[in-house]
């Protein structure tokens, strides 16, 4: 690595987690730094979670190499968990208090990690409203919607002004209206704050929108690492040309979309309207990347070389 | 600032907002008083009960064991079941992600466990005085004597509710585990009769443990001094009594914080989604 080139916040090198005979991860690497939104994808069963309780510290590995924070996170101290914020599903915690009151409280376990670049606790009135818990801040927790508190637990996970923040399915029964603004808030944490952060979902335009980069995990490796588009360009090279011409309506699939529409120009010339130029979308990779996965011969197996010819199939 | 002691005293802090949460909750209140009506319906009921030659009347015999047998209950039972359940419902894990969260969860627990006895006493104890002659101590020593011996039951008895609750794979397991060994104990213990009335071998089996000590720690405060010559061994035996709970206290702080840890070390997301899931599952 070169000099100059800061830290990873998360760097994980063949990581292996075995229960009895089952390989659940098997030599996964790969590297977060700081400010990275990293979404972390893959079926269920896939080892995502096992992965991410694993940099959590709530679970030790079987082999490998892993800092988070420039600590190995089985052995890490009090002092580094005050740096992590996380988001977990379905928590039905503190029932009877207030957002407002669970808020102060948890805010004051972080007071003595206070740094100058990061004032802990957050300022907890000013993170109701960000949240948008106004209204609901006084009202008994066992009492709110199921948006409602997952907003709350949001909250929660970053009312000690964490460096990392991991999120596990965050939108999962949000409206499109609170997603909208949980999305808002994650590009605030990242782009103002500096906040690294790393999260799974199972819907992949939330990925697509959140993501610098996205893992692929499926049977314990990381299939692909890069950004949504990189990787679009990576397994579906074909994008989809439709348009419109002699009132008659044309698809077309090619490899180089902008040399096809400039002969189609040149061809057809002012009679071609209504052009779409649809590259492959996330979700198309990922469905491409997962069967490419399950229909490979031997499940262990698939390595970096069976997913490259994928792509040259498909191209 | 020093960061443990910070913890400290938010666990303090915790544990106060939860007993007046609990205080204002309609759930707890109900229980409270359902509690205090059952034991004053008991002593009402039984007031003419024949008491020998112990010069007792059974009101004076039964408040000082029914407050033992309840106190035990409270301090085994209720540490238990919030463990079981909080760690069903995430509290636990959430304590984990906390810096020193795990010290702030337990002095919480502590602190509100141990707060929960003065409403019992209070709503038990001011009727009772109220309806039954001479169940009140004649002397301030005698409350003193039951200060004492209740503060003694708390460092033996909680520490042995949370290791119940650490161990027990779940809240409905702790009815079997817990409950039914803590009440059939204190019934043998005298908590409901005098343990006069039962076999030499139960009689013995009881005085292993600590509820028979509570309980004849607390009659010592409350009844007058002749009382003593009536009971089991012909004496309050002060210092024996003081002695098992001790022991109980002794073992228990130093079992409790190991298998505290053991469990707060398995909770994860994917521990908690699991014991969920069971909790769901009533028949298997």
């Amino acid at each position: 690595m070169a000099k100059d080139e800061p830290q990873p916040v998360i760097a994980v090198r063949d990581l292996r987690m075995r229960y009895g005979t089952k390989d659940v991860l098997d030599g996964v690497t790969f590297d977060v730094h700081a400010g990275e939104v990293v979404v972390l994808l893959g079926p269920n069963g896939a080892g995502k979670t096992t992965t991410i309780e694993i940099l959590e510290g709530f679970r030790n590995r079987s082999a490998g190499d892993v800092e988070v924070l420039g600590v190995d996170p089985q052995v890490a101290s009090e002092e580094w968990r005050a740096r992590i914020g996380l988001v977990l599903q379905s928590w039905r915690d503190h029932a009877r208090w207030t957002p407002r009151m669970l808020l102060h409280h948890l805010g004051e376990y972080y007071e003595p990690y206070s740094t100058e670049l990061r004032p802990r606790p957050r300022d907890v009135e000013k993170l109701i409203v960000e949240v948008g818990l106004t209204e609901q801040a006084n009202q008994k927790i066992r009492t709110l919607s199921g948006g409602q508190r997952r907003r709350l637990d949001v909250a929660v996970g970053i009312v000690g002004y964490p460096e990392l923040v991991f999120f596990d399915e965050p939108t999962a029964g949000l409206d499109p209206h609170a997603r909208r603004e949980f999305h808002d808030m994650v590009h605030r944490l990242a782009d103002y704050e500096n906040t690294t952060i790393v999260l799974t979902t199972h819907d992949l335009d939330e990925a697509e929108k959140l993501a610098d980069r996205i893992l692929i995990l499926a049977g314990g490796r990381i299939v692909a690492d890069g950004s949504a588009d990189a990787l679009a360009r990576e397994v579906a090279k074909d994008s989809q040309v439709t348009w419109t011409a002699g009132g008659q309506r044309h698809v077309h699939a090619t490899a180089d979309s902008t040399e096809f529409v400039r002969q189609l120009f040149a061809d057809g010339g002012k009679d071609v309207t209504d052009l779409e130029v649809r590259r492959a979308s996330l979700e198309d990779t990922y469905m491409e990347m997962v069967r490419k996965y399950e229909t490979a011969p031997h499940r262990g197996d698939i390595d970096d070389a069976a997913l490259v010819d994928a792509g040259k199939e498909l191209s | 600032m020093n960061p443990t002691t910070h913890a400290f005293k938010v666990g303090l802090r915790r544990g106060w907002r939860a007993t007046v949460l609990s205080m204002k909750s309609p759930q707890d209140q109900v229980f409270y008083v359902v509690m205090a009506v059952g034991v004053l319906v008991y002593m009402f009921w039984n007031r003419n009960a024949d008491m020998g030659d112990s010069g007792l009347t059974f009101p004076q015999y039964a408040l000082p064991s029914m407050l033992a047998g309840l106190i035990v209950f409270s301090l085994v039972m209720g540490p238990a079941y919030e463990l079981t359940l909080e760690r069903e419902d995430g509290t636990l894990l959430r304590a984990k992600t906390l810096p020193r969260g795990m010290l702030s969860y337990t002095v919480g627990q502590v602190v509100y466990n141990s707060l929960g006895l003065v409403p019992m006493l209070v709503i038990i104890l001011i009727p009772s005085f109220i309806m039954f002659d001479g169940v009140a101590p004649a002397e301030a020593s005698g409350w003193l004597r039951i200060g004492g011996f209740i503060l003694l039951g708390l460092i033996a008895l909680l520490p042995l509710g949370i290791i119940l609750g650490a161990v027990v794979p779940n809240a409905q397991k702790v009815g079997t585990w817990g409950m039914m060994p803590v009440v059939i104990l204190s019934i043998t213990s005298g908590a409901l009769f005098p343990i006069q009335q039962l076999w030499g071998w139960v009689q013995g089996i009881a005085q292993v443990f600590p509820v028979y000590w509570l309980g004849l720690g607390l009659r010592s405060g409350f009844l007058p001094e002749e009382a003593a010559a009536w009971e089991l061994h012909g004496s309050w035996l002060t210092t024996l009594s003081v002695g098992v709970l001790l022991g109980w206290a002794a073992l228990g702080l130093v079992v409790a914080p190991r298998v505290l840890s053991r469990m707060a070390k398995r909770q994860s997301g994917s521990a908690m989604q699991e014991a969920k899931e069971q909790a769901g599952q009533w028949i298997k």
